[in-house]
């Protein structure tokens, strides 16, 4: 038999079934059936109509909403400015800010816990923001990267041929730079804005008491409910699966946006 | 993680992390989006064909994985029969253990699944031993290798243990769902109920209630406070004592600084929606936990009113009304969950002790094992903690060994071995090594032997000229008489140690009183208790302020007009 390159693809596709497809499978078996096993659309509905859980929906959204344009704000004119630096050691100064990545992340959330009750003197005052800042400190680097990456990548000819066109360089970045970055950034908004629906780790170590979608699933778990906390992983993924699909679009779009103007 | 033990900071991430492993499942979602979006499409496509081309081959597994769940009275009522001839087996087994020839070189393994740092790991230095009248404890060794080292001694019989734990009931129950499997496990009453109630125990032998076997060290010495409590209390009609041995007991209350909170105020579960202590309390995430908070605050009125107090039938009048699950009651207790869910510091799941030792909370809802060991290292750090049980009732708590059928199924020298592994944890001096590492109270009171007693004396009492030294009066615990006194059972302490680490190791007599078991819940019970706590827990959409419904509104108007936006980008390009 020829070897083809496609080959090369057996192991990953062998990974994917067993450990994502399969799951899935069991994980729609259980969102749709009850405890005893007969198909059933109450754990959606369910879901739907009850404010509570409702509540917690539209909580992880705007947690994960306000994460995400914190670390984009933060994020981007930083990597702009190593980006564009003429510093010699440029990777270097990026591994400072990709150096806490390599440290535990409980551990990181412990201590960011110690500092934030020095400042804020006790953390259940402000529990949205802690949660915001624990997660921003988490997910920054995610956002930090792509956008680096993209904005290093770009040619410095079509700069060099905005300043030729006559355009000043608030206007080159304007309409050279920022349009052309934005794959960078929509693929760290993705990195950031989904795991921050569910990483309610950082809100437990940082003592929210409010669920997010993460921490639901999860009492729906230790409760033997296995088929409300499957449902409710589903929403999720569908969730994901609709953000991930519009975002996949509006990079094309936007780059060709980008030549536009 | 209900009671454990160990270098604090370290703990209070462990959890999290586990946890966030077991939700493996949420996790694999984010592969989705992490990978190459141009290619997405197609790899969508692609992935659904296989998908669907495996969907045959794949089906019967998940299937059968998902059925595990509800086959569960199907398989246990199969298990039921061959375990009743097990039974036989063993205490034919059990009967002639010490000449056991048959056995010959065989190795038995036992699984045992305890808690956390529920048990002694040895590795004591020589000036930690404790010294008895009745002769030195130390633990050389870790209890798992000295019952290894026991049980060959006087069985003939190499065993070998293995070891593992778990974090919560719920934990282990889920554990035992998904197929890991045990013979000895270690769960609270609650759990061994649900167990019992669904056949999923093996009954402990005649064998093991022999007073007359030396060797069986629990039914000789278990405490007859304790052991009354098992005998009397069934599920379905089977008693506790006939499934499981308890391990280790204790109740429910309040860890408070004095600096901060008066005793009268830390006394009460109002203390957790009390405004005064507003974000300075802390509770247990656990909503069996806060159920019974709940309840006691709520009917506090009635739960205090001598009429009640003193009433003929106390005891059960007060299990019942502190079980209450009607939904009247499940309806109030959301409410007041609610209220307390704004007042309290945290629902925490380990890190209340350090809390309360860096002074981040003035009070900490805690189980007594945990709270003796929070006063110590309080203690350690020159902080002074007290322990007080609220006047209303406190939830009485056992941890029990039972063994599973899944794990022990037909095999007699599993169960022997089982069996005396509870024996041996059970031995006095074994019992003292644990209650020392671990700091919660062990079921063992000594019988004959007087060992325990000797160990409270050591521990506890007062130094000769202590002029605050009081007596304390534990003839409840060793002699199973909740009523009268009995001088050899009454301990010399010093005044504080009441309302410290002795009150909570070895509650009073009149907290003893007041203790209720919280039952365990039935499947609708729990049904309609669970969802009360999501509602707890969960943020309520109707309390959004309006600008959080406009901003909402906003916010999806703006999504729906980009896509929109893009559609007819997309077909105009096209």
């Amino acid at each position: 038999m020829r070897f083809s390159r496609k080959n090369l693809c057996i192991p990953y596709a062998l990974f994917l079934l067993l450990f994502v497809a399969a799951p899935l499978l069991v994980l729609a078996y259980y969102a749709f059936t009850d405890g005893t096993g007969r198909f059933t659309f109450a754990n959606l509905t369910g879901f739907f109509t009850n404010p509570n859980t409702m509540g917690t929906l539209v909580y992880s959204l705007a947690l994960a909403a306000v994460t995400t344009l914190v670390c984009v704000l933060l994020a981007y004119p930083l990597a702009y400015f190593l980006a564009t630096s003429r510093m010699k050691s440029r990777s270097v100064a990026l591994m400072i800010f990709i150096i806490p990545m390599w440290i535990n992340f409980s551990l990181r959330i412990t201590a960011l816990k110690e500092v934030l009750t020095a400042i804020e003197g006790n953390l259940a005052f402000y529990p949205f923001l802690n949660a915001v800042i624990g997660m921003t400190y988490d997910f920054l680097p995610f956002m930090i990267l792509p956008i680096y990456n993209s904005i290093e990548k770009l040619d410095p000819a079509l700069l060099e041929a905005a300043e030729d066109l006559g355009a000043n360089p608030k206007r080159a970045f304007l309409q050279v730079t920022l349009p052309l970055s934005i794959p960078g950034v929509m693929s760290g908004i993705s990195m950031v804005f989904l795991p921050a629906m569910t990483n309610y780790v950082v809100l437990d170590m940082l003592y929210n008491k409010t669920y997010i979608m993460g921490s639901l699933i999860g009492s729906y778990f230790a409760a033997y409910n296995w088929n409300g906390g499957s449902m409710i992983a589903l929403i999720l993924l569908g969730i994901i699966c609709l953000f991930t699909f519009f975002s996949d679009n509006s990079e094309k779009d936007t780059v060709r946006g980008g030549a536009r103007f | 993680m209900r009671r454990h033990n160990s270098k604090l900071l370290n703990k209070s991430h462990m959890e999290p992390d586990f946890r966030q492993e077991m939700k493996g499942m949420s996790r694999e979602k984010f592969s989705l989006q992490g990978r190459n979006r141009k290619g997405l499409t197609r790899l969508g496509a692609g992935l659904l064909l296989v998908v669907l081309a495996l969907t045959s081959v794949l089906s019967p597994t998940s299937v059968r994985a998902a059925e595990t769940d509800q086959t569960k009275q199907g398989t246990s009522a199969e298990t039921g029969n061959k375990s009743d001839a097990g039974t036989d087996g063993v205490s034919a087994a059990e009967t002639g253990n010490k000449s056991d020839a048959k056995s010959g070189e065989k190795t038995v393994t036992l699984r045992v699944c305890n808690w956390e740092e529920y048990m002694d790991e040895g590795d004591w230095g020589a000036s930690e031993a404790i010294d008895l009248p009745s002769g030195k404890i130390i633990g050389k060794k870790a209890m798992i290798e000295d019952f290894e080292d026991w049980y060959e001694k006087n069985y003939g019989v190499k065993v070998k243990v293995e070891y593992s734990t778990f974090g919560t009931n719920e934990d282990l129950y889920n554990m035992l769902t998904l197929g890991d499997s045990y013979d000895l496990i270690c769960p609270s009453e609650y759990m061994f109920m649900k167990l019992i109630s669904e056949d999923k125990l093996v009954p402990l032998s005649d064998g093991f209630f022999d007073s007359s076997n030396p060797l069986n060290y629990y039914t000789n010495g278990v405490s007859p406070y304790i052991s009354s409590i098992f005998r009397n209390h069934e599920i379905d009609g089977k008693a506790w004592s006939s499934y499981a041995a308890g391990y280790m007991w204790g109740v429910t209350g309040i860890v408070y600084n004095p600096k901060l909170v008066t005793k009268e105020e830390a006394s009460t579960w109002d203390i957790l929606s009390n405004p005064k202590f507003k974000n300075r309390v802390t509770i247990k995430d656990s909503v069996r936990e806060c159920y019974f908070a709940a309840v006691g605050a709520l009917e506090h009125d009635k739960l205090v009113n001598p009429d009640f107090v003193n009433s003929a039938d106390y005891k059960e009048r007060l299990e019942d009304l502190m079980n209450n699950t009607s939904p009247e009651m499940i309806a109030k207790v959301q409410n007041w969950l609610q209220n307390m869910k704004d007042n309290v510091y945290s629902f925490e799941v380990d890190a209340g002790k350090a809390d309360m030792i860096t002074g981040k909370v003035a009070a900490n809802y805690q189980w007594s094992g945990d709270a003796v060991y929070t006063m110590d290292q309080a203690d350690e750090d020159g902080i002074r903690l007290d322990f007080a049980v609220p006047e209303e009732s406190t939830n009485i708590y056992f941890d029990g060994w039972c063994m599973l059928k899944s794990g022990i199924g037909n095999d007699p020298d599993k169960q022997q071995a089982a069996e005396a592994f509870i024996n041996f944890v059970s031995r006095p001096d074994n019992a003292i090594r644990n209650m020392y590492y671990i700091g919660y109270t062990s079921c063992i009171s000594g019988g004959s032997d007087p060992r325990i007693l000797e160990y409270l004396k050591w521990k506890y009492g007062a130094r000769d000229g202590d002029s605050t030294a009081k007596p304390y009066d534990l003839t409840y615990f060793f002699t199973g008489d909740e009523k009268n006194l009995d001088p050899a059972y009454l301990l010399n302490v010093p005044a504080e140690s009441i309302q410290r680490q002795l009150g909570a190791q070895y509650p009073a007599k009149d907290v003893i009183q007041r203790s209720s078991i919280m039952r365990y819940f039935d499947v609708d019970q729990s049904k309609a208790i669970n969802s009360m706590w999501v509602n707890v827990r969960c943020y309520n959409i109707l309390k959004m302020p309006v600008w959080g419904w406009v901003l909402l509104i906003l916010a999806l108007a703006g999504c729906v007009c980009l896509v929109i936006r893009k559609f007819r980008r997309k077909r105009s390009s096209v």
